[in-house]
């Protein structure tokens, strides 16, 4: 009978075959029995990890699903479609709400200019993130004009009808906060991180100060200095708009965060590296350009979505200032009497719309660390 | 390797290439380089030994100002090296090196570590720098290589790589820092072969090394340094069998038992 399998079967020395593995440590049951049922500490674990997720999801679904309204006028006509009245979500607020949510107090006729220019950052941002774009050459010069041309179709003039920044609210206010704050934070980091690394000590002080200065200083009172003193500072007959100020401040803020990150990426770079470049005759900035900060910023990608991710949600902060953020209407909304007392609902919505921005940041960082990773 | 080169051609000692005299280095306090004197010809082959913490890399580290010397006075194929960075800029493009950790650029593949400085430096087009990389590949023996990242290749096979690199720079001098310090054993004769080859081919070498194998076969010359000075210089043969400071067979003694 010749029932030896391969691994018992005799070989010469080398010429021993390579042979699967055995097959508890492969395929589905190798993984579960692996990563679920190793030790008894891991099998409580998993039991008990099994047994909470069966006792909050399904009464959740139910909740927010299965028995929720999605359409009614007021919180009453909400409850009276329901079995039990307040016993699941009334989503018709947040659909009540949806245009003053996205758009904030945008006057309704100009709305169009809002969805282009978002359409508009969509294709920025297939471009500045995926190098496989058709054309890219000419994408990456439209990422450049990008954000003139959408300051110009969101505050208007030159032939567009002139929008008051008071009127900007909700999600597109965070995106305009976020996204330029993220944008222009990158290479002001990126200078300001060289120059913190500078031998020239002007230039080196100058850049510790602004960092050490930003970071020490919350970023809510720097808020405040930018809605009430910020004009005192400034020479008389200039007059910033608030929003602008909120801008400037942010990005300055993001942007001592950032040159964190870069200055601790710069570190993670050999001095070997300096080296070959300075021996082969290459300047100061071709070297950065060319070899340090590729390596560098790489590195400090983890750190980047961090800080980003960090920005994102401070852009909510501008409440204390009377801007009205998603947060910010989210709150007038629930002082209408017709809808008070959906407070669940409404700041469930908004932490859904934060949470799915900032975990696409969060997974493209991974993409981006994947593609970029080249084994050192 | 082991058997002395016996035709090396004689060198011209009135036409330096490198002339250094009364040079000093400090780091900080330390005084790391004293008072060196030394005049290198062209396609001179010399071989800097000694212990370590003598004072042999930051020699030649000074010779393409990767550390500035604070006295003295070191010329370079007829520029001398000060603070004027297009002088700097001359003698670097005149003086290739290659280092103990082989310093490739981890982010750019082979082929792109041997155009880099051709495009950017040199501004020779990127076509013609690709050719001119694919050929000094070859002649080191890994031009298929070319497409991997420096973390595919086995270290003798990145030292390799970064000896193509610098030549690629058509230097006058090349300077080695311990070439094979870093290697595993079987890989240090692929890399001292490459050496040899070069040296053959009329390249004036300065190499901080103590392979004394490669010294005897190629070196015209052997210094020994200790302490921050030159001890000793010979030709090969003379400073293996007759060293004539004790400093030198102290040196001699340890690392031939080992």
């Amino acid at each position: 009978m010749t029932n030896t399998t391969p691994s018992e079967q005799a070989y010469t020395p080398g010429n021993h075959p390579d042979l699967p593995p055995p097959i508890s440590t492969s395929g589905a049951i190798g993984w579960v029995r692996k990563n679920l049922f190793s030790s008894p500490l891991n099998i409580i674990l998993t039991l008990l990890s099994a047994g909470f997720l069966w006792v909050i999801i399904p009464p959740l679904l139910t909740w927010g699903l299965f028995d929720a309204v999605w359409q009614a006028d007021s919180r009453k006509d909400c409850w009276a479609q329901m079995d039990v009245p307040e016993g699941a979500a009334c989503w018709a607020f947040i659909a009540d709400r949806f245009q003053v949510f996205v758009y904030g107090f945008y006057p309704e006729g100009e709305r169009w200019r809002v969805n282009l220019s978002f359409g508009l950052f969509v294709i920025a941002v297939l471009y500045a993130l995926y190098d496989r774009m058709p054309a890219r050459r000419y994408g990456l010069w439209y990422c450049l004009a990008f954000p003139f041309l959408v300051g110009w179709l969101l505050f208007g003039g030159l032939g567009l009808v002139p929008v008051e920044t008071n009127d900007f609210g909700g999600i597109m206010l965070t995106m305009v906060l976020g996204v330029t704050a993220i944008a222009f934070s990158l290479p002001i980091g990126i200078v300001l991180a060289l120059g913190r690394r500078s031998t020239m000590p002007v230039l080196r002080i100058v850049c510790v100060l602004f960092i050490e200065f930003i970071r020490g200083v919350p970023l809510i009172a720097l808020l405040f200095v930018a809605s009430t003193m910020l004009n005192y500072f400034l020479p008389p007959g200039t007059f910033f708009d608030l929003l602008i100020r909120v801008l400037i401040i942010m990005t300055l803020f993001a942007s001592a965060y950032a040159a964190e990150v870069v200055r601790g990426g710069l570190q993670g770079i050999p001095r070997g590296q300096y080296e070959a470049a300075d021996a082969m005759g290459l300047t100061y900035w071709k070297t950065h350009r060319l070899i340090i900060l590729p390596q560098a910023l790489k590195i400090s990608i983890p750190g980047f979505i961090n800080t980003f991710i960090g920005t994102f949600k401070d852009t909510t902060l501008v409440l204390i200032i009377g801007m009205m953020d998603p947060l910010g209407i989210g709150r007038s909304a629930l002082a209408d009497a017709e809808w008070a007392g959906l407070a669940r609902e409404m700041y469930l919505f908004i932490a859904l719309f934060f949470f799915i921005c900032c975990f696409s940041m969060s997974r493209y960082s991974l993409h981006l660390e994947k593609k970029l990773d080249t084994g050192h | 390797m082991n058997e002395p080169n016996t035709d090396k051609p004689p060198i011209d000692s009135t036409d330096s290439i490198i002339s250094i005299t009364g040079m000093h280095k400090w780091f900080g306090d330390f005084h790391v380089l004293k008072n060196i004197d030394l005049e290198v010809g062209r396609s001179e082959r010399i071989v800097i030994c000694g212990p370590s913490g003598s004072g042999k890399s930051t020699l030649i580290r000074c010779i393409n100002r990767l550390e500035e010397h604070q006295r003295g006075k070191i010329v370079v194929d007829g520029t001398e090296l000060t603070n004027d960075l297009k002088h700097i800029e001359v003698v670097r493009s005149e003086v290739g090196m290659v280092f103990q950790q082989f310093n490739l650029f981890p982010h750019l593949t082979i082929l792109e570590n041997l155009t880099l400085a051709q495009v950017w430096v040199r501004k020779i087009p990127k076509a013609e720098a690709e050719a001119a990389a694919m050929s000094y590949l070859e002649r080191v023996k890994i031009p298929e290589q070319s497409a991997k990242y420096p973390s595919q290749l086995s270290g003798g096979q990145q030292q390799r790589v970064a000896i193509a690199r610098a030549l690629c720079m058509n230097p006058k001098i090349m300077l080695f820092d311990e070439p094979t310090s870093a290697l595993d054993p079987e890989m240090i004769k692929e890399v001292l072969d490459v050496m040899i080859e070069l040296a053959e081919s009329g390249m004036t070498m300065l190499v901080v090394t103590h392979e004394m194998g490669f010294a005897t076969a190629v070196a015209h010359r052997v210094i020994f340094m200790d302490g921050g000075e030159i001890i000793e210089q010979n030709t090969p043969v003379e400073f293996f069998e007759n060293p004539k400071h004790d400093r030198t067979k102290l040196f001699l003694s340890q690392i031939l038992h080992h």
